[in-house]
């Protein structure tokens, strides 16, 4: 386990019934570094989130926020410890207009919450957006309002589940820069699921790839970008 | 013309109880997506003990205190012990659970107080008003009907918009799993939704019980009514519960006027399956279909 992790994962397994999701997952992530996680569909990936921020019991293994066991918390008191968990599809809850999104991610942090200014300055497009239901968003920008709602509790660490899913390049590569800069900037632990692999390691530190519930790699990204064998294998490009 | 403004006056006191009951099934079903047919029995539970408070403090006002005080602590009672576990289920064991409940509380009313309805007294006079010599159908407890349900209405639409715990129920209701990884305790949210639901439902058997009297089953078309008033808005909209109730008041009020009060349970049904036909979502329903 490497010194100075954040977030810790070991030997993690979770079960649906007779099926292993995840299995003997280890990982770690430093603050200020974001960590890939890549994989084919049903490689495990989003179980493996869901499970760390609570959403999912494991069946076994420990996950360590700081040096502390957070396995087997309630969803809303690992929130309470600094995590933060962008679902995939987003998560935006449509029936609200968006600044009700951004208000209720920081609620339970009162007064400390990051000011509403500071996300909008980070995100334009939502300021003007601010008072419109969030079913009106195009898909950018409710990935901007999801991660935004994220930030708005000042977490440590940032899981983000398929930020990229459904948008355009263009705009895709935006929010991938996004996502490097906030972890630099705010000394984020950002734990990245994705698909599209290569975006995701030309902005991360490291990156595992996961097979069936199984880590097969975990190196640099720039050490599995370039292995040509693990591109053909698992990752696609 | 007479007749008209009288049915008219008659039609919105009694269509505030109407609203007043569509508000309490709204606010389950929004946050927990289960329509509660023990509401009936509930508010039926509260009304007896202000109705018993009242015989022996003789205050109306502290009975009617205790009764709302009860309606919240009975309504987080009944989500924490009971709902709290058919939640998320299929929809009929949550309908299976709320009938059996309203079952034992009519059965326990009937042992602990006896099942000849009694009379209950109202909050302020029922003699009419008098308009130019006239004595209109419309009385000082009318006005305190309509304004204490129009206070509640306003009052429940300010928390919801207003405030941050009103943020949260929202949140808690459209999307719970969203809304626990943004740290809102969802839980809570759904017991503090039934409480205040069995408060607006207390408050609306308090309103009623004059005119019904108290007995364990004297409130049960008071539920049926309520239900169509609250289909009628739309299951989802607090505006539409208080829109529908008033209209099926008045519609139910023109019918006992002009065509006699045997078809007012007729009446109400026409409305419902109406509804149900032509626009199924309601008339204030934010969503397009729902399975009916």
């Amino acid at each position: 386990m490497s010194a100075g992790a954040l977030l810790e994962i070991e030997d993690l397994t979770t079960d649906y019934g007779p099926v292993r999701a995840v299995d003997g997952v280890t990982l770690a992530v430093r603050r200020g570094a974001v960590t890939a996680v890549l994989g084919a569909n049903g490689a495990g990936k989003t179980s493996l989130l869901r499970t760390i921020s609570g959403l999912e019991r494991a069946s076994g293994g420990h996950v360590r926020l700081d040096g502390e066991e957070i396995l087997g918390i309630a969803v809303e008191d690992i929130v309470r410890r600094g995590l933060a968990h962008v679902p995939e599809g987003r998560g935006v809850i449509a029936e609200l207009s968006t600044e009700e999104n951004l208000r209720l991610g920081g609620l339970w942090r009162g007064a400390k919450a990051t000011p509403l200014r500071e996300v909008y300055e980070l995100f334009p497009p939502l300021r003007a957006r601010r008072n419109l239901l969030a079913a009106s968003l195009s898909g950018g920008e409710r990935q901007m309002l999801s991660i935004g709602r994220a930030l708005m509790a000042r977490p440590r660490v940032l899981l983000l589940d398929e930020p990229s899913l459904g948008l355009a390049p263009l705009v895709s590569a935006q929010i991938m820069q996004l996502i490097s800069r906030l972890a630099a900037e705010r000394d984020l632990a950002v734990l990245l699921v994705e698909q599209n692999a290569r975006s995701a390691l030309s902005i991360a530190d490291r990156g595992v790839v996961l097979n069936l519930g199984c880590v097969v790699a975990d190196d640099a990204a720039r050490t599995l970008a370039a292995d040509e064998g693990l591109r053909n294998a698992y990752l696609g490009f | 013309m007479t007749k008209f403004i009288d049915l008219t006056l008659n039609g919105i006191s009694t269509g505030a109880v109407y609203a007043a009951v569509a508000l309490a099934l709204v606010l389950i079903w929004r946050a927990t997506r289960i329509v509660n047919f023990a509401q009936g029995g509930m508010l039926m539970l509260t009304t007896f003990i202000a109705s018993d408070v009242i015989s022996s403090s003789g205050s109306y006002w502290l009975g009617f205190a205790v009764a709302l005080v009860c309606g919240l602590i009975l309504g987080a009672i009944v989500e924490r012990v009971l709902m709290r576990r058919v939640e998320g289920g299929p929809p009929l064991n949550a309908v299976i659970v709320a009938l059996g409940l309203l079952i034992l509380l009519q059965a326990s009313a009937g042992m602990i107080w006896g099942n000849t309805p009694r009379s209950f007294p109202p909050a302020f006079s029922i003699r009419g008003y008098d308009v130019g010599g006239t004595r209109v159908l419309f009385s000082p407890n009318d006005t305190f009907t309509v304004l204490v349900v129009i206070a509640v209405a306003v009052g429940l639409a300010a928390l919801f918009r207003g405030t941050a715990v009103g943020l949260k129920m929202r949140a808690a209701a459209f999307q719970p799993e969203v809304a626990r990884m943004l740290g809102v305790r969802v839980g809570r949210m759904f017991t503090l939704g039934w409480a205040l639901a069995a408060f607006v439902g207390s408050l609306a058997g308090l309103l009623v019980a004059p005119s019904v009297f108290v007995g364990p089953n004297q409130f049960d078309p008071i539920l049926i009514f309520g239900f169509t008033a609250a289909v009628l808005g739309g299951l989802d909209s607090p505006v539409g519960a208080a829109v529908g109730g008033i209209v099926l008041g008045l519609v139910l009020s023109y019918v006992s006027g002009y065509e006699g009060s045997s078809l007012v349970t007729l009446a109400a049904l026409v409305v419902l399956i109406t509804v149900l036909m032509i626009r199924p979502g309601g008339l204030f329903s934010s969503t397009r279909e729902r399975r009916v």
